[in-house]
């Protein structure tokens, strides 16, 4: 939320001239946007010719993003610790799964279902929600860690005595993406242009993503993201000035669930098999770090680090094992222990070089550009 | 100052608060009237703070009412508070510092304004007018205070004075009729004082009753119609300025019971200028 330059508005009577963030654009942005849009149209292409399992890579990563983004705007945007997010991402997947697979013998179109998923993830979030709303920081972390791991453990034992979830077996068989009989779960040609399965989801994905985006661009600019980072910042100031905490902070809980529910949606379809072990503890801590390794609270920062923290575990699955034979000429290490390995490694220093993040929000970086120098309490004008 | 009598604004009666076995208030009763700067005054630890904690609904009253612009304000969270019109400063600035003064402000504007969910997302023209209004209304209310200079600037890298100020126009932002300033001049050296008093009686100007914790007894008795004193949770006192600093227990509360009048030389000049 940057008001253009310091010191522009000398004048009482000058009007405020910048437009509303957002609003107008430079042609030059306008290039860079299309630029932009030919590459990821591209993408997918590029990366068939690597492997198909980069596209699958990549929409997974698209799918961190929205989950990141998800969470930003809880821990982000209202600052309410969660380290149970993935509960959410659970909870839109099996309600694809039930409404969409054999299980139930029901296969409702996606359009239908992924709303569906939205609405009772969100009820998820305003069930943690309403019991939370006295706590904060430590406290909060720990509750929601306890509902992610509820929700799991029903997953995995809700087969009896009615046979919800199947269980650790988990559902298999879901539907993919149909409308009108164009199905996402087939290639199809155009032309000589073949377009793989996962081609097909990318595209939908990248969609949904670029709308997901501007959502959170436009809540953060509004009087609601307002009214969340004055919560962040001070509660008890922030009731003062008449912002009703508990609403607001529920807001931020439904709001973030949702995000995380559609996600789950299009996990289900896209890999046509789930089970409670994709929604693990380990999966919260993960997205929790996108958003604090990326820059909390700045929607670009935790679309980075989504990306990168999809990406670079692959990478490194894809080299850590080559490398060894090529140096060593036998594996000394299990290319699995040495890849998360390193990416701990990688993570502790980027904390300690860049706490902020890799992109902080303009409010984030100066926080901890004082935090490091205590005693400047002025800054310059 | 005395003259006229203007309608009540607020009305408490019988305010009680207890800590555990620690009577923070006992039975506190006093009158606002409206357009007057009503000052509250007492030793440190008389429970002034904790009387503006229970009226803006921060901490539940034992016992007793306020009755605020014929409504009773008692049981109310601190945000119905706000929205009733009473809006308030803190001893410790608490301000949202990371964010920069112009969006302090703004936020002061959230109890007035109604843009929710839909309109943050669709930003229909409606949001859009209501988002410049705020921006504008915001930027105004900095400019009346004197920090407009500063508008984009974090509100912790503000001066201390400006930080006091900042807060003074978040409060405003809520459009209230009763402005509770706890402390506003604590820090401050004679010139931002003065400054302040003017300050003061311009919020006054726009039709705002001030309630008015300070410590500052200059301050006080220049410019409050009316003092309440407390001491240890008690109302020993109310009334002009010029009595009430001339009442025998008002000058035992600050001095301690039995003191010589010779002492009083020898005491700080704030306990000095209550007592004269």
């Amino acid at each position: 939320m940057n008001h253009s330059a310091p010191g522009m508005k000398t004048s009482v009577a000058a009007p405020l001239a910048q437009p509303l963030p957002g609003v107008r654009r430079p042609a030059t942005a306008w290039i860079g946007i299309v630029l932009l849009a030919v590459a990821l149209a591209v993408l997918p292409f590029v990366l068939t010719g690597i492997g198909t399992a980069w596209v699958r890579i990549t929409n997974l990563a698209i799918l961190y993003c929205f989950l990141a983004l998800g969470l930003n705007i809880v821990v982000g945007f209202a600052g309410l610790l969660d380290l149970g997010y993935i509960a959410f991402y659970g909870v839109g997947a099996y309600t694809y799964a039930l409404l969409a697979s054999p299980h139930f013998g029901l296969h409702l179109p996606f359009w239908i279902i992924l709303p569906i998923g939205a609405l009772i993830a969100c009820l998820f979030g305003v069930l943690l929600g309403a019991p939370t709303l006295k706590l904060r920081g430590d406290y909060l972390a720990i509750v929601t860690l306890g509902f992610g791991e509820i929700v799991r453990i029903f997953l995995n034992n809700l087969s009896r005595p009615f046979n919800l979830t199947n269980g650790a077996q988990g559902i298999t068989l879901i539907d993919p993406f149909r409308i009108d009989g164009f199905t996402f779960g087939k290639p199809h040609t155009i032309g000589s242009l073949v377009v793989s399965t996962p081609v097909n989801y990318y595209y939908f994905l990248l969609i949904v993503l670029v709308a997901v985006i501007v959502l959170n661009l436009r809540l953060q600019n509004s009087r609601v993201g307002r009214a969340w980072e004055a919560i962040r910042e001070d509660e008890i100031a922030a009731r003062a000035m008449g912002i009703n905490t508990r609403n607001m902070k529920l807001l931020a809980f439904a709001m973030g669930a949702s995000f995380g529910g559609i996600a789950g949606g299009m996990f289900s379809a896209m890999q046509q098999f789930i089970s409670p072990e994709s929604f693990v503890l380990v999966e919260s801590i993960m997205v929790l770090s996108m958003v604090v390794l990326g820059g909390m609270g700045n929607v670009f920062g935790v679309i980075v680090g989504a990306l990168l923290l999809s990406y670079v575990p692959e990478v490194l699955r894809y080299t850590v094992g080559p490398a060894q034979m090529a140096l060593f000429g036998r594996t000394l290490i299990d290319p699995e222990v040495i890849r998360m390995l390193m990416f701990g490694l990688a993570l502790v220093l980027m904390m300690l070089f860049r706490p902020a993040g890799i992109l902080p929000s303009a409010v984030r970086k100066r926080e901890f550009e004082t935090a490091r120098r205590p005693g400047n309490g002025q800054g310059t004008p | 100052m005395t003259g006229e009598v203007r309608p009540v604004l607020l009305d408490a009666q019988g305010i009680t608060k207890r800590f555990g076995g620690v009577h923070a208030l006992s039975d506190v009763d006093f009158q606002i009237r409206r357009g007057e700067i009503y000052g509250l005054i007492g030793p440190n630890g008389a429970g002034k703070t904790s009387l503006f904690n229970v009226l803006t609904g921060i901490y539940p009253a034992d016992g007793g009412r306020f009755v605020f612009d014929d409504r009773p304000l008692i049981g109310l969270k601190p945000n119905e508070v706000a929205e009733h019109g009473v809006a308030r400063t803190f001893q410790n600035i608490r301000l949202f510092a990371n964010l920069s003064a112009l969006e302090n402000v703004m936020i002061g504007r959230h109890v007035r304004t109604r843009a929710g969910v839909f309109g943050a997302i669709l930003r229909d023209r409606r949001t859009m007018d209501e988002e410049r209004a705020i921006e504008k209304d915001a930027y105004e209310l900095l400019a009346f205070v004197g920090v407009h200079r500063r508008a984009n600037d974090l509100a912790k890298h503000l001066a201390y004075g400006d930080q006091r100020r900042l807060e003074i126009a978040r409060a405003l932002a809520t459009e209230p009729k009763l402005l509770a300033l706890d402390e506003p001049a604590a820090g401050m050296n004679a010139t931002e004082t003065a400054g302040l008093k003017s300050l003061l009686e311009q919020i006054r100007a726009r039709g705002v009753t001030i309630l008015l914790i300070e410590h500052d007894m200059k301050l006080v008795m220049s410019v409050c119609d009316r003092v309440l004193v407390l001491d240890y949770g008690k109302k020993i006192a109310e009334g002009p300025a010029a009595e009430v600093q001339r009442n025998e227990k008002v000058i035992a509360a600050y001095l301690g019971g039995g003191v010589e009048l010779a002492v009083r030389r020898r005491t700080s000049p704030e306990v000095r200028s209550a007592v004269q």
